[in-house]
């Protein structure tokens, strides 16, 4: 194939970035290589007159489903606390988002 | 004695006899699911004392005269299904240890009606596959040829009914994951309209075409479990408030007025002459049974289904898959006191290649300067390829395809080429775009290994599917062919 990639190398790491996906050198160069030959795949979309078709993002006719305001029990927080990678009293314990 | 083989309907008349106890039937499956496992791999988590427990209290449920046609009867569950207090992995390291606070809405039907459950099965890496190599734990093996894929995503909820480790199971379909397994292990599978059963507590893939279903071994079972788990759900607002028919009455023994398209384009390039010439054959069957059949369909955008799909899909999954930050629950890198870095590697570790892969792809799909190109473009042929589907069914009741252009693969055969993967969904996908039902059934063998046929409705025709289905299977016996082992 003598045709350009269509995803450069830069741009997986962008993507991946974007994703806050962490990539090894291995998965940067195998998914330049995969995600060009899927998107590659992709381009006959391109001959598809689509001129005045909406989009659809759904396939029911429903719109806008509205809910009373109502109080209603929740979950009990210490069994959702109990998934929780690292806790402290009935809170997440993240680490330090702003540098001190 | 039972037999190894029980459907539910005959399992429940063996209970109604009280010929046997749901602890009984339990303990037999549970007996089958020891034997077997060790080449067949359908289960991630298997609950012995959970499912003997919840058998003793449908027994007492039977003996008190509470009894509904589920009650007693052990099912396996697909691990993306939410389950109190049971683990609910999605055969992903990210979501190992993960144990739900709730119950999908799915399962608080199920144990309402006294269903036992035995195990949660095999997948998918968060059910994107379609041979259940992706499972971050292991591979599940066809029970009609071990060396063989069951399919996917819903691999291993497939082999466990295949080969009587469970009577019915339930697995979700996004782009064919309940019916090209189903096809695969000659089993009855239906993706149901969207809209038609609750989403609550499946664990997201892609919101707008995910739907859960049932895995059974004839029509009867399915229309069975369709009955229990469909319906409106205050916790999912894009479920639908169409009243639920009771699905076991709408079955005929002919077809005679019943108008069949068979649309061209799913005869696709590379589709095995075996599955070929079976589809003819179980075509033909149909039009003996009364149907009138045009051959003569075609839906030209089906071609750009593929793309449409792996555009969608992957974008959605891609803001749905954004939780997993390592913050709330599953997986989270421990090395690191950078907040970044830790979101970074937690997700680098806790999902697998296909999961990165698709959600790389999604996030480019929908990032600035490429989302008109493929997202909007995408969704702009979803609108065309629907209304296809809408113009076919004013002519036609049901449209009849393959499941697959194949029989099942060998394991490994497509592992190094997601493109080729991809294609074996490719008469499935286009069913999840357009939103409508379809469900795959028992359509013949070559050289023993399963072919299914998909039968598509209008939306919500779930009825005239089930009727179509459960006619030519009386008039076959293909539904009755167990795998031998």
């Amino acid at each position: 194939m003598e045709n350009k990639p269509k995803i450069s190398r830069e741009e997986v790491l962008h993507v991946a970035r974007l994703a806050r996906v962490g990539l090894s050198e291995e998965d940067v160069a195998k998914f330049t290589r995969q995600l060009s030959n899927i998107l590659e795949n992709f381009t006959a979309l391109e001959q598809v007159d689509t001129g005045g078709v909406p989009p659809t993002s759904q396939s029911i006719p429903l719109v806008n489903v509205m809910k009373p305001d109502e109080v209603r029990p929740s979950l009990i927080p210490d069994e959702v606390l109990t998934n929780a990678p690292c806790r402290e009293g009935d809170f997440f314990r993240i680490r330090a988002v702003l540098e001190e | 004695m039972v037999n190894e083989y029980l459907t539910i309907h005959e399992a429940r008349a063996l209970l109604d006899k009280k010929e046997i106890s749901s602890v009984e039937l339990t303990q037999h499956i549970l007996k089958r699911i020891e034997a077997l496992e060790p080449r067949v791999k359908s289960f991630v988590t298997v609950m012995p004392e959970v499912a003997l427990e919840q058998a003793k209290a449908a027994d007492a449920a039977i003996a008190a005269g509470n009894i509904a046609p589920l009650t007693g009867i052990p099912m396996a569950i697909k691990d993306v299904i939410c389950t109190k207090g049971i683990k609910t992995t999605c055969s992903s390291k990210m979501l190992a240890n993960y144990v739900p606070p709730y119950d999908a809405t799915v399962m608080q039907k199920l144990y309402a009606v006294g269903a036992v459950l035995v195990g949660k099965a095999n997948m998918d890496e968060f059910a994107m596959g379609s041979s259940t190599e992706n499972s971050t734990f292991f591979i599940t093996h066809n029970p009609w040829d071990l060396t063989r894929v069951p399919g996917g995503s819903s691999g291993g909820s497939a082999a466990a009914v295949a080969c009587g480790e469970a009577v019915f199971s339930l697995g979700s379909d996004t782009g064919g994951s309940i019916r090209q397994p189903a096809g695969f292990t000659s089993l009855v599978g239906m993706k149901p309209t969207y809209g038609r059963v609750s989403r609550y507590g499946l664990v997201a893939f892609a919101s707008s075409l995910d739907q859960i279903g049932p895995l059974t071994l004839d029509v009867t079972d399915c229309a069975l479990v369709m009955n229990v788990i469909s319906g409106w759900d205050n916790c999912d607002s894009t479920s639908v408030s169409i009243p639920v028919p009771d699905y076991t009455r709408c079955f005929t023994s002919d077809l005679k007025g019943l108008r069949i398209g068979i649309p061209k384009e799913y005869f696709v390039k590379g589709m095995q002459p075996g599955v070929e010439s079976a589809m003819k054959v179980a075509i033909a069957r149909l039009e003996e049974l009364g149907a009138s059949v045009d051959w003569k369909v075609s839906l030209p955008h089906t071609s750009y289904a593929l793309a449409v799909y792996y555009i969608i899909a992957p974008s959605e999954a891609s803001a749905n898959l954004a939780r997993y930050d390592g913050v709330k629950y599953g997986y989270s890198y421990p090395d690191t006191d950078n907040m970044w870095e830790a979101m970074e590697k937690t997700r680098q570790f806790g999902f697998g290649a296909e999961v990165k892969r698709r959600i790389m792809l999604g996030t480019y799909a929908l990032s600035a300067g490429y989302y008109d190109a493929y997202y909007l473009k995408a969704q702009k042929v979803r609108t065309l390829i629907r209304r296809e589907f809408d113009e076919a069914f004013g002519k036609y009741d049901v449209l009849v395809t393959p499941t697959s252009p194949t029989v099942p693969f060998k394991i490994g055969e497509k592992t190094d080429n997601p493109l080729e993967m991809y294609l074996s969904d490719v008469c499935t996908l286009p069913i999840n775009i357009a939103g409508v039902p379809a469900i795959s059934i028992p359509a013949g063998f070559d050289n023993n290994l399963p072919i299914g046929m998909q039968i598509i409705g209008k939306p919500f025709a779930e009825e005239t599917i089930l009727r179509t289905a459960y006619a030519y299977e009386q008039a076959t016996d293909w539904h009755k062919r167990r795998p031998g082992i």
